[in-house]
């Protein structure tokens, strides 16, 4: 083939190929257009503050307000949500204050943390060294903890890791837990690849979190302690820890089967007095961190697998008996409100 | 810019010319083109990856970590499997064809499965077929080059390669800020990319054969253009190159003079912790860096394509085992900026710049010095043996310095690995003091 040919064969298919192209960008932006636009799907309305009974998460209802942080009453959970201004991947509120940790669109995608009170006035901001994917509150609304991953860049990958933090509501920073003294069978251990993530706090001066090893693909669950600073691991094979309102037991997500991008987690309980391990009955795989709506139900999401970008909040109880239920339709990031005071 | 196309059919060969007027061949270019497409391609989807895993299909990217680390090795072995195969075969535009076309197939799953494990699917295709293309392209590129100008050569390819690399995510990311949730067309536009590159690769690239070499280097306009050579020199060379026997064989790498290359490559891997940790240093040091975090590798790559063609020039001149030995003072100096106590704007954007001048002096220069130090019989197999121990020391080296990081902290284990570093640097340059003056020299 001569080159004049093969270049004006290259040409044609890069025409269809980039206009192609062009053709479906206009198409998403039109349909995108039009879904942000329409009326949600779901009722919307309610009144505008959050205080202690309600439930706050992310909307995934399309329409407008879609990933915009909404609530709805504990009581009535189907009833009308809520919708506020604010946009966040991941949102906790509880004790007088609301974490939102989201993504900044922008030519470079940014990360950040934004700590607000329940009426909406700022508090604090840093920003995350990755995308969110997790964030508690202290039961007093004084510490905030945030996951995030960070992932590499293929010519200069580390991989992967996640990189946790705890601020205090006013955004001071409490260091990097990876620095922390961590003791395993009571010696401390020094694993290359450990990550921290997921925490629950207990008080304002200890809480639990999961540490995982990579190389060995082993997770522990540990204590941290702030003032030793000192995490001391309990359980193994226990991720993503949520303790219970009593302070009796922490639900979590088991691995059950395969592992890597297979990997199955079944919700369970572990008993912190006894040291028992409940699987609960939910077949589907679940990758979040477990919220309790009280002592007796949990509450997590789960993404729909026809429409990407849309879930579900599902209830189950905690004692294994009775089967999960739609808590709340299209909707994403539990977070139960305890108290409304502003401490 | 002193990139041109040297289809003009005034000969270069001895006539004077005046200083950064010098060109390079056509088929680098392409070459160069093919892989800035491609990178577009692959860079355009890895950067979107994490937050579709996490935004759109709501699940958490510990899962996609591990796959990946583990398919990094999958490409080490292939790479080597590749190399000599293309060697052995004496077909390495076919070779490097099936490793760009590899990637583009896994491209077209993804427009009709856009769940998670096709994405792992493509991940790993696309790692696979970078361990198959590498090193037969790095062959082309060092058939298509006078072997006094390798270096150079390298330089334009790494550049027009980085190019594509940074683009790829920034196409991704405007199209994500024009239409929010618009994934599907993200993908939809790195299959138009690969498609292109893959086009251009099959089409306009020339079949061109290692062993044919050294008869067709007697001709003066050997690749006067691309087109031409396949045209009319190749079939004589084809012929010549069938007469011989294939001679690759792995131990002719072990045992010639790449030893002491791999050795040093090996060595001096080691010492090279990894972009990540360097990157994590500057964050944990100040709110700058944690701020652009996301970027930090954007600005290495910005650095490593400014300084891949000076450097390439600069091997051709000196001596690409001297470039590639003190290249490794651009990785010494961003451990030890990293760690200084400067301004933390400063310290990152100086730091960013030593770490993209150690890729420039390092990565292109490499392949040009194993070329350098190989036949034709074998170039494709000392190529990815080359690219293999560095890739597998930085490996180990990661491993081994999250133990230092844990054990004394952050700060001290960097400059424990830059002592080490300074200690190696002068050795290095003993054990391949052969190799150090022989920038234009072919070895027989």
């Amino acid at each position: 083939m001569n080159p004049r040919r093969a270049w004006a064969i290259i040409a044609g298919v890069a025409l269809v190929a980039l206009g192609g192209t062009a053709a479906a960008g206009a198409v998403a932006w039109a349909q995108y257009d039009e879904r942000a636009n329409a009326t949600s799907e779901v009722a919307t309305g309610g009144p505008a503050a959050i205080d202690e009974g309600r439930i706050v998460f992310r909307s995934t209802a399309s329409g407008r307000g879609y990933g915009h942080v909404a609530s709805v009453s504990a009581a009535a959970p189907e009833g009308e949500r809520a919708v506020s201004d604010a946009v966040c991947d991941r949102v906790d509120a509880d004790a007088g204050i609301i974490s939102c940790v989201r993504t900044v669109r922008g030519i470079t995608p940014s990360y950040t943390a934004e700590i607000t009170r329940l009426d909406g006035t700022p508090l604090a901001q840093w920003p995350l060294a990755g995308i969110p994917s997790r964030t508690r509150i202290s039961p007093s609304g004084e510490l905030v903890a945030t996951t995030a991953f960070v992932t590499g860049h293929s010519y200069a990958t580390v991989g992967f890791s996640t990189d946790t933090s705890i601020h205090r509501r006013d955004g001071e920073d409490l260091g990097d837990l990876e620095q922390w003294t961590l003791l395993i069978d009571g010696t401390p251990s020094a694993p290359v690849d450990r990550n921290y993530w997921g925490v629950t706090f207990i008080d304002d001066t200890s809480f639990y979190a999961t540490v995982g090893i990579a190389s060995a693909g082993t997770t522990y669950l540990v204590r941290g302690d702030i003032a030793t600073r000192t995490f001391t691991a309990l359980a193994e094979n226990v991720e993503c820890p949520s303790l219970s309102p009593d302070g009796t037991r922490i639900a979590f997500k088991r691995l059950t089967a395969g592992s890597g991008p297979d990997a199955h987690w079944t919700p369970a309980v572990y008993d912190i007095g006894t040291g028992d391990i409940q699987l609960l009955p939910e077949t589907r795989g679940i990758d979040d961190q477990i919220e309790w709506l009280d002592d007796d139900t949990i509450l997590y999401g789960l993404p729909r697998d026809d429409v990407p970008g849309d879930s579900d909040i599902w209830a189950l109880a905690a004692d294994g008996s009775g089967s999960a239920r739609v808590f709340i339709a299209h909707a994403w990031s539990p977070a139960v409100v305890h108290d409304g005071t502003d401490g | 810019m002193y990139i041109s196309l040297r289809n003009a059919p005034a000969s270069t060969g001895s006539a004077p010319r005046a200083r950064g007027v010098r060109t390079v061949s056509s088929t680098v270019i392409t070459l160069g083109v093919v892989s800035m497409l491609t990178d577009i391609s692959s860079e355009s989807v890895s950067a979107v990856l994490p937050l579709y895993v996490t935004g759109m299909l709501g699940l958490s990217v510990i899962a996609f970590g591990l796959i990946d680390g583990l398919h990094q090795g999958v490409s080490a072995v292939v790479r080597i499997a590749s190399g000599y195969t293309s060697d052995r075969i004496d077909r390495p535009k076919w070779v490097a064809f099936a490793g760009y076309a590899a990637a583009m197939v896994a491209r077209i799953g993804l427009l009709f499965a856009s769940g998670f494990a096709a994405l792992s699917a493509v991940i790993v295709a696309d790692r696979i077929g970078k361990g198959i293309r590498t090193a037969p392209r790095d062959v082309m590129i060092t058939i298509a080059s006078p072997p006094a100008d390798l270096g150079r050569a390298f330089g334009v390819h790494r550049m027009l390669d980085n190019i594509g690399a940074a683009l790829g995510p920034l196409i991704a990311f405007v199209i994500l800020l024009v239409v929010p949730d618009g994934y599907a067309v993200v993908f939809t536009a790195s299959l138009a990319f690969a498609v292109i590159g893959v086009l251009i690769l099959g089409l306009i690239v020339p079949n061109l054969r290692s062993r044919g070499k050294t008869d067709a280097a007697l001709s003066p306009d050997r690749e006067a253009s691309g087109a031409a050579l396949s045209a009319t020199a190749a079939p004589v060379r084809n012929r010549l190159a069938r007469d011989r026997p294939a001679r690759a064989r792995m131990t002719d790498v072990w045992r010639g003079p790449m030893r002491r290359v791999l050795a040093v490559s090996g060595l001096l891997g080691i010492l090279t912790i990894g972009d990540g940790f360097v990157y994590l240093v500057l964050q944990s040091r100040s709110d700058f860096a944690a701020q652009w975090f996301p970027l930090l590798y954007v600005g290495t790559n910005v650095a490593f394509l400014a300084f891949a063609i000076p450097f390439g020039r600069l091997a051709d001149r000196i001596g690409r085992a001297r470039v590639f030995v003190f290249g490794h003072l651009g990785l010494l100096a961003a451990y030890v900026v990293a760690v200084l106590a400067w301004d933390d704007a400063v310290a990152t954007v100086l730091c960013l710049f030593f770490l993209g001048a150690f890729y420039a002096a390092t990565d292109g220069v490499l392949a040009a010095l194993a070329a350098q130090l190989t036949t034709p019989d074998n170039r494709g197999t000392g190529i990815a043996a080359a690219q293999t121990v560095v890739a597998v020391s930085r490996f180990l080296s990661a491993a081994g310095f999250g133990v230092l990081w844990f054990t004394v902290g952050p700060e001290v284990s960097l400059l424990i690995v830059a002592a080490a570093l300074a200690v190696a640097i002068p050795l290095v340059l003993l054990l391949l003091r052969p190799f150090l003056s022989s920038a234009r020299q072919v070895p027989a």
